[in-house]
C-alpha cells in the first residue's frame, strides 16, 4: 500500500528535475546539455512507477485512500489546507499523464537533437509535468486552483517555446489570455465558496476541500442554486483549458509549439485538465439540472463544431487540432448526460491514441524535411512503415473501430447520451453521431493524403518553409518509433479496461466504472448495446469510404461535388469567421477604441493625478517631519518628554 | 543556585562563555581563522543546550504542560516562549557575525572586541526575554544596551561617536523613565514579581469596583505604566521615543544596525508581551494600554513612512522603515481581551510571528546593503544604481527583502502584515487597519524605489561586486526564510501560538 509520502513523490521527481535542470544543468553544464534530458527521463520514469503503485494500491484498497490534508494558512477562521486526493479517478489520471509525459520526453531526446533549447526544453517540459500532476493530486480548491494556473503558466512556455518566431510568441499569448478569460470564472466560483463559508464551518465542513464541497449539496449545506453558480463559474475555467466553443481558438494555433509538446499539453494533459475538473466536481455539477444541460449542449456543439472545421484543414497538425478539440466535446458531452466514467474513460483511451497521433505527425514532418502541410507529403506509406503502422491504429481507433480503444469509449459516450432522457440529450446524441462521421472522414482524408499517392517533395515544395538541407524521406529514429510502438499497443489494449461484455480474467465487467465512481453506491452501468454498435461502426466506415472514394481513388463525380460546396469550404476553412470576430470586432472595436480609451484617460487623469498628489505631499510632509531631525541631543530628549506628556494628556483630557 | 538552574540557563552561560574565551583566545593566539572556527562551534553550544530545553530533555517536569514554569531564583523564567525568542536571537547573531567577518577590516584594531561585545548584548537580550521581574528586567536590559553603545561607536570615526554617544544618553533617559515607572508599580502593588503584579492589581480592582473615572483605576498605576511604556518604546523604536534612531542607524557599523533593527526590537517586545499580559492583562486594564498601543501604532506607521521617503541614504530609509515597522507590529498588541475568559492569543502570536519574520527580511536587506557597500563604501541609494548589472544574486535578493518589506507576497512581509491586520480587525480596530494599508501604500513608493535604481539606472562604474562566502550564506540563508515562510508559513505560527500560550501563566 502506498503511502503519503511516496505519493508526493510523484510530484517532487519531476519538480526536482524542474530545480535541477532550470538552476544547474541549464546555467552552468550547458544551453544542449545531453544531461536535462535524461534527468528528466529518470525523474518521469520514477513517477510513472510510482504512480502505478498508487494505481495498485487503490485497486488493493477498493476504495479511495485517505491522507490527513496539512494546514497550509488560516484566513478569518477558514482553513486552507492541502494534501493528496488518491482515489481511482487521480490515479487513472496519474498514470495517463505519467506515462505518456514519459514516452513523450524520450521521444523528445530525438526530435529535439539539434535545438539550441535542449536544456530549455526540459525544464519547461519538467515544470509542466510536476503542475500537471499537483493539480491531479490536489484534495484542496486552492490548491488545485496555484496548480491550474501553473498548467497555463508553463504551457505559455511551451507553446512559445521557439519565441523568436511570431507565430509561436503569438500563439503562446493567445493561449495564456483565453484560457485566463475562463480561469476568471473558475475565480469567482471560489470566492463564492469562500462567501457561503459559514454554512459550510457551521456544518463541520471546509469550504475548499474537494470532498467537502462534493458533500455540500447531499448534505444539504448549500442550496442547489448556489451549487449551480459555482458549477458554472467552474465550468466557465474547464471550458477554458479544454478548448470549448467558444473558448476554442487558442488550441489550433497552439500547434505552433514544438510537435512533442502538442502532443503532452494538447493531447493527453493540459486539455484534460477542463475535463479533469468537471469529473472532480462532478456531485457538485449533477445537484444542477440547468448546468448539466449546459454542460451537454456545450460539449455537443463543440464536438460538431471542431469536426467540421477539420474536414478542410491542410496542416497535419492542425486536423488534428481541431479533432481535439472535438474529442474533448465529446467528453463535455458525456459529462452533461451524466456518463461520468465513460467521459473518464475516453479522456483515457483519447490521451494515448491521440498522443500517438501527433507523435506520428511529428515522426512525418521529421522525415520530410519540417513541413506540416499534407499538400507536399504523400506516399509516404513504404518510406515510413513503423509510423504507417502507427498512424492506423491511431486513426482507426480515433475513427471508433473495433477493436481500438476509441470504439469502447465512443461506444460507451453514445449509448449514455441515447439512455439518457433530459430536454437536450437527443440533440446531442445526433451531434454526437453526426461529429463521429465527420472525425472518421478528417481522420482517414489526412491518412490518405500523407501516405498514399506519389511523394510531393516535402518541405522543398512548401513555399511557407526554407530548408538549407535536402532531405529524403526516411524512418526516424529508434528513439521516435519506440514511443510510437509502445503508444500502439496500449491503444490496442486500453479499450477492454471498460470491458462491457463480460469477465475477462481478472479484469470484471464494468471495471472500469466501478473505479472511478464517485459518491455512494454504484455507478450507473448500461449494458453494451449491439445495435448502437453496429450503427456507430457502419457510420465510421462510411466516412472513411467517402474519404478513399475523394482522395485516393478521384472519383470525378466528388470533384464536382467539391466545386458546389465552395461556399460551405469557404466557411469551414476561415474557421466560421471566429478568429475575425474576435480580433476585429470583439478585440478591435469594443475594446481597443471604447473600453480602453475611456480606461486610459481615467488611468492618465485621475488615477495618475492621485498618484501625483500621493507623491508630492509624502515628500513634503516626509521633509517637514524630517526637520525635528536635527542632529541636536537635547531636541531629541524634548521630543521624548514632550511624548511621555501627550500620553498622560490623552488620559487626562480624553478619559 | 542549584544544577538544575546552572541548566537552565546554560544557553546563555555558555554564550557569555563564549564572549570571554575569544577574548583570552585573541591575546595569546594572533590566529583570525582558530578564532573564527571557536566562534562558529562555540555558537552551536546554546543552540543545543536551547534544543534540549524546547524538548524538555535533563528537567523534571515537561514543559508541554501549561501548568508548570520553571524559575531560577523565581526571578527568570525558561518556557517555549523564552526558549523561541532565544533561537530567534541565536539566529540573528549567527547571521551578523557571518556578514561582520569582511566589515571588521575596515576597524584597525578591536577585532575581536566587536564580536565579544556583540555577544554579550544578545546574551542581555536572551535573559531579557526569560524574566519575570522587574529588577532583573532592568538589569537585563542594561546588559544589552551597554555593549551595543560601545558597538555603535566602534568605528572610531566622527558620525560613529556621535551616535554612540546618542545612544547611550537617550539610552540612559530611557533606562531612568523605566525605572520611575516600575517604582511606581512597586509602590501601589508591593511586588516587582511581574506574576504577582498582576493579583495585587486585581485585588485593588476588586475593592473599589470594576469601574472607574481615571484610566488604570488610580493615577499611580496610570504613571507607573506610560512610563514603563516610554522606557520599552525605546527599545522598539516606537515614535514618539524614536528619535535616536536615524542618526544612530547612520552611524553605526552597518552589521550593528542590522542587529540593533532585528534583535533589539524582538527583546523589547519580547519583554513588552512579558510584563503586559503577565502584570497588565485584567479587562478594565488592557483596554486602556492597548489604546495607547494603537496610537502609537499609528504614529509609527505614518511618520515612518512619510519620512522614508525623503531620504537618499538607505541605512537612514531603513532606520525610518523599522520605525513604521515598530508601528505594524504595535498592531499585534491592540487585540486584547482579559485572560481570566477566553481569551484571545491571536494578537501576541502575530507579534512574534511578524519578528521572526521581519527579522528574516531586515537581515536580508542589511546583508545585501553590506555587501554592496564593502565593495563601493557608500551607503546612498544613487550609489545603488544599475547594481543589477554588476551583481544579479545581490541585486535579487535585496529586491526579495524590500518587496518583503513592503508586503507583498510571496514572502513572509506579507504573511505577517496578514496576520497582524487579520487581529486587529478581528479585534474591531478597522481604523488601525486602514491606517496601516494605507501607509503600506506609501512605503511601496519609497521600497520598490530601490528596486528601480538598481534595475533600471546605468551604473556608476562596471566593475562586478563579488560576494564573500560567508557573506553569501548569510545572504542565501536569509532569503530563503522570506520565501519559505512566505509559501508555508503555518509551522512558524504554530511555534508562535504555542510560545505565547506561556504568556498567561
Amino acid at each position: 500500500m502506498i503511502n503519503e509520502l511516496a505519493t508526493w513523490f510523484i510530484f517532487f521527481c519531476p519538480l526536482l528535475a524542474f530545480i535541477i535542470i532550470g538552476m544547474v544543468v541549464w546555467p552552468f553544464v550547458g544551453k544542449k546539455s545531453k544531461v536535462s534530458g535524461y534527468l528528466t527521463i529518470a525523474a518521469l520514469l520514477s513517477s510513472t512507477i510510482l504512480s502505478f503503485w498508487a494505481l495498485g494500491s487503490v485497486i488493493q484498497n477498493g476504495h479511495a485512500l485517505e491522507f490527513e490534508s496539512h494546514n497550509w494558512l488560516k484566513i478569518q477562521n477558514v482553513d486552507i489546507n492541502f494534501g493528496i486526493m488518491l482515489d481511482g479517478l487521480t490515479t487513472i489520471m496519474l498514470v495517463v499523464v505519467n506515462s505518456v509525459s514519459l514516452l513523450v520526453q524520450i521521444y523528445s531526446t530525438g526530435y529535439m537533437k539539434h535545438d539550441g533549447g535542449y536544456s530549455r526544453y526540459f525544464t519547461y517540459m519538467s515544470l509542466f509535468t510536476a503542475s500537471m500532476i499537483g493539480l491531479v493530486l490536489a484534495s484542496n480548491l486552492i490548491q488545485m486552483f496555484v496548480f491550474w494556473e501553473l498548467v497555463g503558466a508553463s504551457s505559455y512556455l511551451l507553446i512559445g517555446f521557439w519565441f523568436n518566431k511570431p507565430a509561436a510568441a503569438a500563439a503562446a499569448k493567445k493561449a495564456f489570455l483565453v484560457t485566463r478569460l475562463g480561469d476568471f470564472g473558475f475565480l469567482l466560483a471560489i470566492l463564492y465558496l469562500f462567501f457561503n463559508s459559514e454554512a459550510f464551518i457551521s456544518n463541520g465542513l471546509n469550504p475548499f476541500e474537494v470532498i467537502d464541497v462534493n458533500n455540500a449539496v447531499a448534505l444539504g449545506v448549500i442550496s442547489s442554486s448556489v451549487a449551480g453558480w459555482v458549477a458554472i463559474g467552474m465550468f466557465a475555467g474547464a471550458m477554458g483549458k479544454s478548448a470549448q466553443v467558444p473558448f476554442h481558438t487558442w488550441l489550433p494555433d497552439a500547434m505552433e509549439g514544438p510537435t512533442p509538446v502538442s502532443a503532452l499539453i494538447h493531447a493527453a494533459t493540459m486539455v484534460a485538465a477542463g475535463i479533469f475538473l468537471v469529473a472532480r466536481f462532478f456531485p457538485l455539477f449533477e445537484a444542477s439540472k440547468e448546468v448539466m444541460m449546459v454542460v451537454a449542449l456545450v460539449g455537443g456543439v463543440t464536438a460538431i463544431f471542431a469536426a467540421s472545421i477539420g474536414l478542410v484543414q491542410n496542416d497535419i497538425k492542425r486536423v488534428l487540432a481541431y479533432s481535439t478539440i472535438s474529442q474533448l466535446g465529446f467528453m463535455m458531452l458525456a459529462l452533461g448526460v451524466g456518463a461520468y466514467s465513460a467521459a473518464i474513460f475516453h479522456l483515457f483511451t483519447h490521451a494515448f491514441f491521440k498522443a500517438l497521433l501527433f507523435l506520428t505527425a511529428g515522426s512525418v514532418s521529421h522525415s520530410v524535411g519540417g513541413t506540416f502541410d499534407m499538400r507536399y507529403m504523400g506516399g509516404l506509406r513504404r518510406l515510413m512503415p513503423w509510423t504507417y503502422g502507427a498512424v492506423m491504429v491511431g486513426g482507426l481507433s480515433l475513427s471508433g473501430i473495433f477493436p481500438m480503444a476509441g470504439f469502447w469509449s465512443k461506444d460507451e459516450i453514445l449509448n449514455h447520451a441515447w439512455h439518457s432522457s433530459t430536454v437536450v440529450s437527443d440533440v446531442v446524441f445526433w451531434l454526437a453521431l453526426a461529429a463521429a462521421f465527420m472525425t472518421a472522414f478528417y481522420m482517414f482524408r489526412a491518412v490518405f493524403m500523407t501516405f498514399e499517392g506519389s511523394y510531393k517533395g516535402g518541405a522543398k515544395s512548401d513555399p511557407d518553409i526554407e530548408i538549407s538541407v535536402e532531405v529524403t524521406p526516411h524512418e526516424s529514429p529508434k528513439t521516435m518509433v519506440i514511443p510510437l510502438i509502445i503508444l500502439s499497443i496500449a491503444t490496442l489494449l486500453v479499450g477492454w479496461l471498460v470491458n462491457p461484455l463480460t469477465n475477462i480474467g481478472s479484469i470484471p465487467m464494468h471495471w472500469f466504472s466501478e473505479f472511478v465512481h464517485v459518491g455512494d453506491g454504484h455507478e450507473k452501468v448500461l449494458a453494451f448495446n449491439k445495435m448502437l454498435a453496429a450503427i456507430s461502426s457502419l457510420i465510421a466506415l462510411l466516412g472513411i469510404l467517402l474519404a478513399y472514394l475523394i482522395y485516393v481513388s478521384n472519383f470525378g463525380i466528388f470533384k464536382s461535388l467539391q466545386k458546389t460546396t465552395s461556399g460551405v469550404y469557404k466557411l469551414l476553412m476561415s474557421k466560421y469567421y471566429f478568429d475575425e470576430l474576435y480580433e476585429d470586432v470583439i478585440v478591435k472595436q469594443i475594446f481597443y477604441s471604447k473600453l480602453a480609451a475611456g480606461l486610459d484617460l481615467l488611468d492618465k487623469s485621475f488615477i495618475d493625478g492621485i498618484v501625483r498628489t500621493i507623491d508630492r505631499s509624502g515628500r513634503n510632509i516626509g521633509r517637514l517631519i524630517a526637520q525635528l531631525q536635527t542632529g541636536q541631543l537635547q531636541g531629541y530628549g524634548v521630543v521624548t518628554s514632550f511624548g511621555v506628556l501627550l500620553m498622560f494628556g490623552i488620559y487626562l483630557i480624553f478619559r | 543556585m542549584t544544577p538544575q538552574d546552572i541548566y537552565l540557563l546554560s544557553p546563555e552561560i555558555s554564550l557569555a562563555g563564549l564572549a570571554l574565551t575569544i577574548v583570552i583566545l585573541d591575546v595569546f593566539i594572533k590566529n583570525r581563522l582558530l578564532v573564527q572556527s571557536t566562534i562558529g562551534i562555540g555558537l552551536l553550544v546554546p543552540v543545543i543546550f536551547s534544543i534540549l530545553l524546547w524538548n524538555g530533555i535533563g528537567i523534571e517536569t515537561s514543559l508541554d504542560s501549561n501548568t508548570q514554569t520553571f524559575g531560577v531564583f523565581n526571578t527568570l523564567v525558561v518556557d517555549k516562549f523564552t526558549l523561541l525568542f532565544k533561537f530567534m536571537f541565536l539566529g540573528i547573531l549567527s547571521i551578523v557575525i557571518m556578514s561582520s567577518m569582511s566589515y571588521v577590516h575596515r576597524f584597525e584594531r578591536t577585532k575581536i572586541e566587536y564580536f565579544s561585545l556583540l555577544i554579550f548584548s544578545t546574551v542581555g537580550m536572551m535573559l531579557l526575554s526569560s524574566t519575570r521581574e522587574l529588577v532583573t528586567i532592568y538589569i537585563a536590559l542594561e546588559l544589552t544596551a551597554l555593549p551595543m553603545a560601545a558597538l555603535i561607536a566602534i568605528s572610531g570615526n566622527k558620525l560613529s561617536s556621535e551616535a554612540g554617544i546618542k545612544f547611550l544618553i537617550l539610552s540612559a533617559i530611557s533606562s531612568a523613565l523605566l525605572l520611575y515607572g516600575m517604582v511606581w508599580v512597586y509602590g501601589l502593588t508591593g511586588t516587582t514579581d511581574v506574576a504577582e503584579i498582576f493579583l495585587s492589581i486585581e485585588e485593588m480592582s476588586r475593592q473599589n469596583g470594576s469601574v472607574s473615572m481615571i484610566a488604570f483605576g488610580n493615577y499611580g498605576l496610570l504613571l507607573g505604566v506610560i512610563f514603563i511604556i516610554a522606557g520599552f518604546g525605546f527599545k522598539i523604536s516606537s515614535v514618539p521615543f524614536h528619535m535616536w534612531v536615524p542618526d544612530v542607524y547612520e552611524g553605526a557599523p552597518t552589521p550593528i544596525t542590522a542587529f540593533l533593527s532585528v534583535a533589539s526590537k524582538a527583546a523589547g517586545f519580547a519583554v513588552i508581551l512579558r510584563v503586559f499580559y503577565g502584570s497588565f492583562s485584567s479587562d478594565v486594564l488592557s483596554i486602556e494600554w492597548s489604546m495607547l498601543f494603537a496610537i502609537m501604532a499609528v504614529l509609527s506607521m505614518v511618520i515612518g513612512n512619510f519620512v522614508a521617503i525623503a531620504q537618499k541614504n538607505i541605512k537612514r530609509l531603513l532606520a525610518y522603515s523599522t520605525i513604521a515597522h515598530a508601528g505594524y507590529i504595535m498592531m499585534g498588541l491592540t487585540v486584547v481581551s482579559g485572560r481570566m475568559e477566553g481569551v484571545a492569543l491571536e494578537g501576541p502570536s502575530s507579534v512574534v510571528f511578524y519578528l521572526i519574520g521581519y527579522a528574516a527580511t531586515n537581515l536580508a536587506a542589511f546583508v545585501a546593503v553590506i555587501a554592496v557597500s564593502n565593495k563601493t563604501g557608500s551607503d546612498l541609494i544613487e550609489d545603488f544604481s544599475g547594481i543589477a548589472k554588476r551583481s544579479p544574486i545581490i541585486a535579487i535578493c535585496l529586491a526579495v527583502a524590500l518587496i518583503s518589506l513592503t508586503g507583498i507576497p510571496p514572502t513572509v512581509g506579507f504573511m505577517a502584515k496578514l496576520n497582524v491586520f487579520n487581529s486587529a480587525l478581528n479585534g474591531g480596530l478597522w481604523w488601525l487597519v486602514l491606517a496601516g494599508t494605507i501607509s503600506s501604500v506609501v512605503s511601496a513608493y519609497y521600497y520598490l524605489r530601490i528596486i528601480k535604481v538598481m534595475y533600471l539606472s546605468d551604473p556608476l562604474e562596471n566593475a562586478p561586486i563579488k560576494l564573500d562566502p560567508l557573506t553569501g550564506i548569510a545572504l542565501m540563508v536569509t532569503v530563503s526564510a522570506v520565501v519559505v515562510f512566505g509559501l508555508y508559513p503555518t509551522p512558524v505560527i504554530k511555534a508562535a501560538h504555542i510560545a505565547v500560550e506561556f504568556l498567561l501563566i
